[in-house]
């Protein structure tokens, strides 16, 4: 392992440990109603938004209203955005002329970029126009992150004993006090250090050999700024952030790797802060470290060691270096994979289709679990979901009805719960069964062997998961992907959001147990491990058969020399 | 009139048997998805097996079919096994109650013969000695002793009078009573226990209705993972699966363990409680007293034996403890209280004096005016005991010390009498209560789960804090009455606690009613067993300590279980997978998974299928008496238990799989 390596992930790290706490703590001021230090200039603006709109900073809202709210807005967003990109070619800033999207991409792209999904069935720089880029995709990059962090506050409140809250107070401040705060500090960094913030036309270069080269330009440095701090993950440019124009240096990927996970894992933090459990919280934090962790190791050792047939012959004995970036590293493009999937931001800085199948375990384990960390608020509700679970699963060989936060887990709870589990593997295996079975599915398989299933799985996982990421080599852009994936992350985004509010509302209504020695702490190490324990053994038994037809077969005929 | 005839010794085995059978109807199996899911699996592979083309395939067919049925025949085994359990005992209830005729009383005061299923709330009817009692009632005339042992077990008659209720079936020895009836037939309570221990009206309980939801979701997801793989695998080739290994594959993965054995555990459950002599209205109820946060307990009864006992003489300066000793056991000839017995049985010890001598005089009653009793002997010695102040009224020069004695008994929790004898105070004999033995421990390790035990008593706080410390409850409400009662409940339950308590009068029915579980003593008022939830048949107030165990070993059995079940999986994936795609060409390398050696394909499948299938009979004692269960900290208790049932649960099956394929490989099946 070089020192660079060692170097920018425990900066990495470093930063996400240092940051969590103040971070963590401020988020739960900003949504608990006391002061914070933006306050002066920020609140005439907010109090400005919440006269015209006409809702009260305090004021709150049922389950239901909550979850309608969030999903009409959305779908306003949805609606929005299709006819916007629809009518591009009348619009302005088009400097490139681009014309009109096609209706199931322009479907395709709204309803990903709603969802916070960012998967992307076009390249960037030669489909959308400068308009299309910051008035409308930027847009839904900063509401639709703020959205996913609504929910999660809306359900931390209940679990603090607060009511819900209004999903349009909740909406605004996360975009006013985290979300444009931060966007401003990262885009200066990101321009300092030369990704273009312009709005003037495509570069024509020369080069030194004598060709035309076109050097897309655009405002990328916030684009990207915001791409990863709400965990959007679309790039500007087709390559993402493996193309130098989005991310130029070794500083700049470990900044848009830190950008990714700030929120996310503060917001476990902030679990602890606002329910007054930071123990628990820390628990948290540790069962959802130790799973980053083993994706880190899983994405960095096997590559780093190469490709072992490649090896044996003699023809290169280094790291394998297939689809990466030099000016990265195994070290660099290992943390910026594991976080990207992780933090489902979805953005790449290497052609995810080009590591080792050991290694793309990785990538699904993240996409089926959905909550290493997870997006900002919605990863904390994942792993939350799995919580109930396990208290329920495990706490009756206490002798006791499962409580948890000191309310009892019952039928209702239960119920949603496990249909919020269901619904994940429900979309990824129903929408794999599907493309394999029809002829349609069929043509967008270019790989031959187990390789050409793994990245149908991976497609259907990176949309049920609102990833966005995805494995090069399927014709996603064909029209049955465009539709199935569009209905798949529509489903995989609202379903369990709303399953866990009204678990949150229901636990809210509930009178809490006081503890005694006969109640099941969940702020153990003890408690850590179990549910660690539950949540990989839950997760492999419903993955398990798929894994094996995809990367594990893959993996072992590449050891018995089949390469695809 | 006699209790009807006997029910012939019924045939359990053969009733087990039709019962395992019957229940197989798919009708019956839709209650239970887990297992309805196991039923279609082996109707399908047996119509496989029917219209398979090759012989290999057919016999491989019939095996799965024969595996999954004798796993549907575990699984109604198990719940017919439960039952039968149950129904022994109802029977034997039953036998207690079957058709007695009753003298129905007229308005005119005559009586008429009629069956006992004709009474009904309000008949009022004649007892005579000798005759079974037809229903539960209450006595409005006469007194007489009862044999109760045909439902509680205890011979000694108890001795009924007016007020007193009676429960049907019990046998009248002497004199005559004449009875209100006070359910209506078919709402006795014989007729609620033999209906709840049959399983009859068992309805799920909450926590039963929470776990059936996870798994029944848990179960969809597996039918989700196995028809799926099915286009998915098709990849590789069209004939890419094996319907049959399919099916094979779902039914190990879903949680047929428990789903085979959670209505076995519920009943099984409730038959505990029923063993204990419990009448519990309603599985709700004893699932609760496993949740039971705060127990109250009365104290005379509950947590000390009903009376005080004398431990002590204390006699004044210059008056010997043998003088005392005497005279308060002449005082206390009289007396047939069991107080005034304890006062001759400590006597006699001081006196190491047998036998009891004889003496000769007039008895003086206690009364309230004069708060004491003793006798006028024949030689013309008057002598007292009682209420100290009231001695020292009657005594002469009554000494300091006598205060100051009855002081000291009274600051360590004690009851002090004054004895004194023609007008010359002797000294103190210290009355006290008496906790029962074993209590002490009971209570510690109650608090070690977090149960948190009150005693209330009318006693004054300092006798009711002395009793306290010594019986080591957690808290105490002394000079208490019935409402101060219902005030803790109500506390309690705003706190978020669920209270228990025990209660006999008719006072106490307005708290049986508001705590979450009321155990009433049958031998209480009729209004008290309206109240609670659960009667103790045999009036003991201690057995609430029981019931609150059976409540926790229930929920322990299932989350178990449960537990166990999901953890066998890992194992059966490693066995099937490998095996299920060994005939297609591409994944021949995933026979790299196959980490048990097991030796063929099919070898593989029915190893896992067949250890699948034999786990259930394996936990079936489990099932039935209940997980091992210790007091301790929730921590400690998930601990333990996730290693015994999860970590095991994890292991033991590849094991078991290696096992059987080795076996299977002897019969050349593997």
């Amino acid at each position: 392992m070089s020192i660079q390596t060692i170097l920018t992930w425990a900066v990495v790290i470093g930063v996400f440990l240092v940051t969590l706490k103040p971070l963590g703590t401020y988020m739960v001021r900003v949504f608990t109603f006391q002061p914070t230090i933006l306050d002066r200039p920020l609140k005439p603006i907010e109090n400005f938004i919440f006269r015209v709109i006409g809702v009260d900073r305090e004021s709150s809202m049922s389950a239901k209203e909550y979850s309608l709210s969030l999903i009409l807005t959305n779908f306003a967003w949805a609606v929005g955005a299709y006819i916007l990109l629809r009518l591009q070619g009348q619009l302005p800033f088009n400097p490139q002329h681009f014309g009109a999207v096609n209706p199931q991409l322009a479907f395709n792209t709204a309803t990903s970029f709603t969802t916070n999904t960012n998967w992307q069935a076009y390249a960037g720089e030669s489909t959308m126009s400068y308009f299309s880029q910051f008035a409308v995709l930027s847009y839904l990059q900063f509401v639709t992150p703020a959205t996913g962090g609504a929910a999660g506050i809306a359900f931390l409140r209940t679990l603090s004993g607060r009511k819900l809250g209004n999903f349009f107070v909740d909406l605004t401040l996360m975009t006013t006090r985290l979300l444009l705060p931060l966007s401003i500090i990262v885009t200066l960094i990101l321009v300092a250090q030369g990704i273009p913030e312009a709005l003037s036309p495509y570069l024509h270069v020369h080069s030194i050999v004598g060709q035309t080269q076109v050097v897309p330009r655009g405002p990328i440095a916030s684009w990207e700024a915001i791409e990863h701090l709400g965990q959007n993950g679309g790039g500007y440019t087709n390559a993402n952030s493996a193309n130098p124009l989005e991310s130029p240096t070794a500083l700049t990927n470990v900044v848009l790797t830190i950008a990714m996970g700030l929120l996310p894992v503060a917001f476990f933090y902030a679990f602890g802060v606002i329910t007054g459990r930071r123990r628990l919280g820390w628990t948290l934090i540790g069962v959802a470290g130790v799973l980053y962790l083993v994706m880190l190791a899983l994405l960095y050792f096997p590559e780093a060691a190469g490709n072992p047939i490649i090896n044996a012959i003699g023809l290169h004995t280094h790291a394998n270096m297939v689809g990466k970036e030099t000016r990265f590293g195994i070290g660099g493009t290992a943390i910026f994979s594991t976080s990207t999937m992780a933090f489902t931001t979805g953005s790449v800085a290497s052609a995810h289709d080009s590591f080792l199948p050991i290694s793309s375990i990785a990538f699904y384990m993240a996409m089926f679990l959905n909550m290493v960390f997870g997006g900002k608020g919605v990863g904390l509700l994942n792993m939350l979901m799995f919580v109930i679970i396990t208290v329920f699963l495990i706490g009756l060989m206490v002798g006791r009805t499962p409580e948890f936060l000191g309310k009892k887990i019952e039928a209702k709870e239960v119920s949603l719960a496990s249909v919020a589990f269901l619904i994940h593997p429900l979309l990824i295996l129903a929408g794999t069964a599907l493309a394999v079975a029809t002829p349609a599915g069929m043509a967008g398989v270019f790989n031959p062997g187990p390789h050409g299933l793994s990245e149908i799985i991976y497609g259907f996982t990176s949309a049920a998961a609102n990833n966005g990421s995805a494995f090069g080599g399927l014709g996603a852009a064909l029209p049955f992907y465009e539709v199935a994936l569009g209905i798949v992350v529509v489903i995989g985004r609202y379903a369990s959001i709303i399953a866990m509010l009204f678990i949150g509302q229901s636990l809210l209504q509930k009178k809490a147990v006081p503890e005694s020695a006969g109640t099941m702490h969940t702020d153990t190490v003890l408690f850590g491990g179990v549910l660690l324990g539950s949540i990989v053994i839950l997760n492999a038994l419903t993955f398990f058969p798929i894994m094996a037809l995809g990367p594990i077969a893959e993996q072992y005929l590449m050891m018995a020399h089949h390469l695809f | 009139m006699a209790v009807g005839e006997m029910p012939a010794q019924r045939n359990y085995s053969g009733e087990i048997l039709k019962a395992t059978f019957s229940k197989l109807n798919p009708r019956e199996m839709l209650h239970n998805p887990v297992m309805f899911v196991v039923e279609v699996g082996t109707v399908v592979v047996a119509w496989l097996a029917i219209v398979a083309n090759t012989a290999s395939a057919q016999s491989y067919d019939w095996l799965v079919t024969v595996i999954l049925f004798v796993t549907l025949l575990f699984a109604t085994f198990a719940e017919a096994y439960a039952e039968a359990r149950g129904r022994a005992q109802a029977d034997f209830l039953r036998r207690t109650k079957s058709s007695t005729r009753a003298r129905l009383m007229q308005k005119d005061g005559s009586t008429v013969l009629v069956e006992s299923s004709e009474l009904v709330k309000g008949s009022h009817i004649v007892v005579e000695a000798g005759d079974t009692l037809p229903g539960d009632g209450v006595v409005v005339e006469g007194v007489g002793s009862v044999d109760e042992s045909a439902i509680t077990g205890e011979s000694a008659p108890v001795v009924k009078s007016k007020e007193d209720a009676v429960t049907g079936g019990t046998v009248l020895l002497s004199d005559r009573l004449v009875v209100e009836i006070t359910v209506n037939p078919g709402e006795t309570f014989l007729d609620r226990m033999i209906a709840l221990v049959e399983g009859a009206s068992r309805q799920k309980t909450p926590n039963e209705i929470s776990l059936s939801a996870l798994l029944g979701v848990l179960t969809l997801i597996f039918v989700l993972v196995v028809v799926t793989l099915v286009p998915i695998a098709s990849y590789f080739g069209p004939h890419a699966t094996n319907t049959t290994t399919m099916v094979a594959l779902l039914v190990c993965l879903i949680p047929t363990t428990i789903g085979a054995l959670l209505s076995a555990i519920g009943i099984a459950g409730m038959n505990r409680v029923s063993l204990h002599n419990v009448v519990a209205k309603s599985g709700r109820s004893v699932e609760a007293a496993g949740d039971i946060d705060t127990i109250i307990l009365d104290k005379t009864g509950t947590i000390t034996i009903g009376n005080r006992m004398a431990t002590e003489f204390l006699p004044v300066p210059g008056v010997s403890l043998e003088t005392l000793a005497e005279a308060a056991l002449i005082s206390s000839l009289a007396d047939t209280t069991p107080e005034g017995r304890s006062v001759v049985e400590l006597a006699q010890k001081v006196l190491k004096m047998p036998e009891l001598p004889e003496y000769e005089g007039e008895p003086i009653p206690f009364s309230a005016t004069t708060r004491m009793s003793g006798i006028d002997l024949e030689d013309g010695r008057n002598v007292r005991k009682g209420a100290v102040s009231a001695i020292s009224e009657i005594t002469d020069n009554t000494p300091k010390e006598l205060q100051e004695q009855a002081d000291m008994v009274a600051r360590d929790g004690g009851t002090p009498l004054g004895v004194e004898i023609d007008g010359q105070a002797l000294g103190i004999i210290r009355l006290k209560d008496i906790v029962k033995t074993g209590l002490k421990e009971r209570f510690a390790e109650f608090r070690s789960m977090g149960i948190r035990t009150v005693m209330a008593t009318g006693d004054n706080r300092i006798t009711a804090g002395v009793i306290a410390a010594e019986a080591g409850v957690d808290d105490f409400i002394a000079e208490a009455k019935p409402e101060d009662k219902i005030e803790l409940i109500k506390k309690e339950q705003s706190e978020g606690k669920l209270v228990a308590m025990t209660g006999d009068g008719t006072n106490d029915a307005p708290a049986l009613a508001q705590a979450d579980v009321g155990l009433a003593m049958n031998s209480g008022t009729m209004a008290a067993k309206e109240a609670g939830n659960m009667i103790d048949l045999e009036s003991n107030p201690t057995k609430l300590l029981e019931v609150v165990m059976v409540g926790k070993q229930l929920l322990i059995t299932r989350g178990s279980l449960t537990t166990f079940s999901i953890a066998n999986d890992v194992a059966k994936y490693f066995a099937i997978i490998p095996a299920m795609f060994a005939a297609v060409p591409a994944l021949h390398v995933l026979g790299a998974l196959n980490i048990m050696h097991l030796k063929t394909p099919h070898g593989a499948i029915l190893s896992a299928l067949i250890f699948n299938a034999l786990i259930i009979p394996a936990l079936i004692p489990f099932a039935i008496r209940g997980v091992k269960y210790r007091a301790e900290s929730a921590d400690k208790m998930l601990g333990r238990n996730i290693f015994n049932w999860g970590v095991l649960g994890v292991i033991i099956p590849f094991v078991g799989i290696w096992g059987i394929d080795r076996i299977l490989g002897l019969f050349g099946l593997a």
